[in-house]
């Protein structure tokens, strides 16, 4: 099946990618991921269908711009958990400015991902300046910015209807890239694309991704190097609430619609379990984009395989994630040990 | 209750036999004896690193010797951890005060061992039997005061009252007055004496020779690990012989290298104060192609000197120039961008990224100034580290090791190596050579000479005698706080080191 074909191919091409640079662990993240694609495959008949792809490469995509976001953050030996919460912020405001207020589309979208980054700011500050804990200080933006969400729109439904169809489409635009009826690329999974290109060549190429990956080892040989730690921990707090606030744009644009009080719920952790999945540290100065991309999709394809497989265990949907997140992280802890036993050469 | 009136026994209270422990690449003990009898104080003195520590923890019972015998009262001991030696009757008062700041006294007092009533804290008898123990060291407290709101010193006090709560009939103090202010020394000493009155014996560990001399009824001296000797009779107790014993080894040490023509000053200090020691202004100068010791105990603020002019620990006063230029770091950023390069004390937390590679600790400071428009210069960097792993002598299978694999030494000089490619003016040392074999050592002071040969100013901490004497071209000698003297190369003797190390107040050196 050309399908099939497909997957085998981005294989090997994520194996090319993956060599020098990447640790066996991811290597078994994507054996993880492979396992559970090949379960549902077999399992179900509508896993390989072409909508069902498509979906699975769309959903991936938004999950994976929260994931990256976060991931600057764990990097710096922080957490983020207020993802959700702007998600749901950003979601409710961009329709409500819109559609409630009359602005304008570029002043909505610039406004949102503004506040985005202003969110980032004031967590990042709060952070460096004053010494909070940066799961406190993640922790009240979660509580707060809902809040906040539901209080504006005075917890109503927010949504474009039927117009904005031009806005609309940077979410839900599909290019058919194997003629009609073939496979679609989602828009999204260009944004996506784009911006994991830009982190990781951020991370791996610049001298800033240098330091955030310093720091996180070990912020205090850092600041001895000269390195001005305090001014790294802020920009990746900026940039987690802002691939949050763009995430959350998409989000609602793809869906049309926000409920205050339930969307984005939860996604911060969606996110950051694809970030540890995807090899990132939570002790911090680890990560790799080509991970995140992995995990996050890993975290789609369990969810799909639920739906498509077994429908009837929805309601234990969370406790099959947890389980399979868990099997995961033991048998990153264990492959680690081992390694640690034989010293590199 | 009278609880300190010791019985007497015939026995020495406490004797220790040929002690010996082993680190791994040290031999902290060798074969260490001494006795210790009722109702008397014996301080116990020897330079940085003689071994005091350790044998103070293996009385204590914090750790098991590798070979020896402790016998209290005339019986053998095993201490397995502290209780045992508590039960022995033995008390270690650490420098660093083990108290709860959250608790009263009484509290503190009974911590762990606290009298109960149907399975609820008796306060009642909590605070009656406090009251007993205070008045023992000269405390009239209420013991419901919160700890935290004592000074230092009567916190220590009580830190022996809770010790003579438990039966202690011996008590090692740990450098006992280098936190108190003169006058709570002065109270400390009444209650040592007090005590010594009512049969308890003191251990006394200190620095300052003076006390020693006021409070001592026998001294034993330990140097490198082993016994250096003992004065056993009062009237023996004097500062020049107690130096004399501390430091008289065959000097064996490694020849010294001609010294380089100094240069211009590059680095001025002028009436600087550390936060650490504010009322203390610091003046000096090193010169281009100087290679300058700074000696002292620990606790002199040496360390801090050097965090302050790195601008981790800033200034509180005075100035700092470099060739010239007046410079005020508040951080480490400012530090080198005025030419001053800091290799740490703490190598593994301070200094390196263990889990990085070579090659990327070596270029951490010079990576922004060589960077294209942000993006790291690879090539830059492979070549930085192709230069610096042959001319530092750097054993490593390739510049991609991460640096936790490396030994000691080969880390330190990655450390240099980060230094040195931001060519630096000014290179800070701190304990350079700690935790390293003798080899990498030598080809550390190599290195370090040919630095100051090509004009580097070179300015060091160490707590190793030999490193002081061997390395530097002159020292400042540091003594709580202040700059206690300078020692130009022809004065550059263990005893005089010693001598304005050990300056205490009460004593007549000075600079």
């Amino acid at each position: 099946m050309s399908e099939q074909t497909m997957g085998n191919d981005r294989g090997a091409a994520a194996w090319r990618a993956l060599r020098g640079i990447v640790s066996p662990k991811i290597l078994g993240i994507i054996g993880l991921l492979a396992v559970v694609c090949l379960y549902t495959a077999l399992a179900s008949d509508n896993f390989l269908k072409v909508g069902n792809l498509e979906n699975i490469v769309h959903r991936t995509a938004l999950f994976g711009i929260l994931s990256i976001g976060v991931a600057f953050v764990i990097i710096t030996g922080g957490i983020d958990l207020s993802i959700g919460s702007v998600v749901c912020l950003v979601g409710v405001m961009l329709p409500w400015l819109l559609v409630q207020h009359g602005w304008s589309v570029a002043a909505g979208v610039a406004f949102v991902l503004l506040l985005g980054a202003a969110i980032g700011l004031v967590h990042g500050l709060l952070v460096t300046r004053l010494g909070l804990q940066p799961f406190v200080v993640t922790l009240c933006g979660l509580l707060i910015y809902r809040g906040v969400a539901r209080g504006l729109t005075q917890d109503q439904s927010q949504g474009f209807g039927t117009a904005y169809k031009g806005l609309r489409s940077l979410a839900t635009a599909r290019f058919p890239i194997f003629g009609e009826g073939g496979f679609s690329l989602p828009a999204t999974t260009l944004i996506f694309l784009v911006i994991a290109v830009l982190a990781a060549v951020f991370l791996n190429r610049t001298v800033w991704g240098r330091y955030l990956l310093a720091l996180g080892r070990n912020e205090q040989a850092a600041r001895y190097s000269g390195i001005d730690t305090g001014r790294m921990k802020l920009l990746a707090y900026v940039i987690s609430s802002t691939l949050a606030a763009l995430g959350g744009m998409l989000f609602v644009l793809d869906i049309n619609a926000a409920q205050p009080s339930d969307f984005g719920n939860f996604y911060e952790l969606y996110a950051i379990a694809a970030a540890v999945l995807g090899g990132c540290s939570l002790r911090g100065g680890e990560g790799s984009i080509l991970g995140l991309l992995v995990g996050s999709a890993l975290m789609v394809v369990l969810n799909n395989m639920i739906n498509l497989a077994h429908p009837q265990y929805q309601n234990v949907e969370f406790a099959i994630i947890g389980g399979v997140i868990l099997a995961g992280v033991i048998a990153d802890e264990l492959v680690r040990r081992a390694a640690r036993r034989r010293p590199a050469a | 209750m009278t609880a300190a009136e010791v019985p007497h026994v015939e026995a020495p209270l406490l004797e220790v036999r040929g002690i010996s422990k082993r680190f791994p690449g040290v031999r902290a003990l060798d074969d260490v004896s001494l006795r210790v009898g009722q109702a008397e104080v014996l301080a116990l003195i020897g330079e940085n690193g003689a071994g005091k520590s350790t044998l103070l923890k293996i009385l204590a019972g914090v750790q098991p010797p590798d070979a020896g015998e402790i016998l209290v009262a005339g019986r053998p001991m095993r201490f397995w951890g502290v209780e045992d030696a508590l039960e022995a009757g033995i008390a270690l008062i650490h420098q660093e005060l083990n108290l709860a700041d959250n608790l009263d006294i009484a509290g503190n007092i009974f911590l762990g061992r606290e009298p109960r009533r149907l399975g609820l804290l008796d306060l009642a008898a909590m605070r009656r039997e406090a009251a007993e123990w205070l008045r023992m060291v000269g405390l009239d407290l209420d013991p419901a005061t919160p700890l935290a709101e004592l000074p230092i010193g009567r916190q220590q006090l009580v830190e022996i009252a809770k010790a003579l709560s438990t039966r202690a009939r011996l008590l090692i103090m740990d450098e006992p007055t280098s936190s108190l202010s003169a006058r709570e020394t002065e109270t400390l000493f009444r209650v040592v004496k007090e005590l010594r009155r009512r049969g308890v014996s003191v251990i006394w560990i200190s620095h300052r020779l003076g006390e020693v001399k006021e409070l001592a009824d026998r001294v034993v001296v330990l140097r490198d690990g082993r016994n250096a000797g003992e004065i056993a009779d009062r009237a023996g107790i004097e500062h020049d012989r107690m130096i004399r014993m501390m430091v008289g080894r065959d000097i064996d040490r490694l020849a010294r290298r001609p010294s380089h023509r100094p240069g211009d000053v590059v680095l001025a200090a002028r009436e600087l104060r550390t936060p650490a020691h504010p009322k203390h202004p610091l003046s000096f100068e090193v010169r281009a192609g100087e290679i300058v010791g700074i000696a002292g105990l620990v606790g002199a603020g040496r360390t801090e000197l050097l965090t302050t002019l790195f601008g981790i620990t800033p200034a509180v006063g005075g100035a700092v120039a470099v060739a010239g230029r007046p410079v005020t770091p508040r951080s480490p950023i400012d530090a080198i961008s005025a030419g001053l390069a800091l290799v740490p004390e703490d190598r593994k937390q301070q200094g390196l990224v263990l889990e990085m590679a070579v090659r990327e600790n070596m270029s951490l400071v010079s990576l922004w100034p060589e960077s294209r428009a942000g993006f790291v210069d690879f090539a830059r960097e492979r070549r930085l580290s192709a230069e610096m792993i042959p001319a530092l002598a750097i054993k490593t299978p390739g510049d991609r090791q991460a640096v936790q694999f490396l030994s000691g030494g080969n880390q330190q000089k990655v450390v240099l190596a980060k230094w040195l490619a931001m060519k630096p003016k000014v290179l800070l040392l701190d304990e350079p050579t700690r935790g390293i074999d003798v080899g990498a050592k030598a080809e550390i002071y190599d290195l370090v000479h040919r630095l100051a040969g090509e004009g580097l100013a070179v300015l060091f901490v160490s707590s190793e005698m030999e490193e002081i004497l061997s390395l530097a071209d002159r020292a400042l000698v540091m003594h709580e706080g202040r700059l206690a003297g300078g020692l130009a190369r022809g004065e550059l003797t263990e005893e005089n080191v010693m001598q304005l190390a050990a300056g205490g107040r009460a004593e007549r050196m000075s600079a």
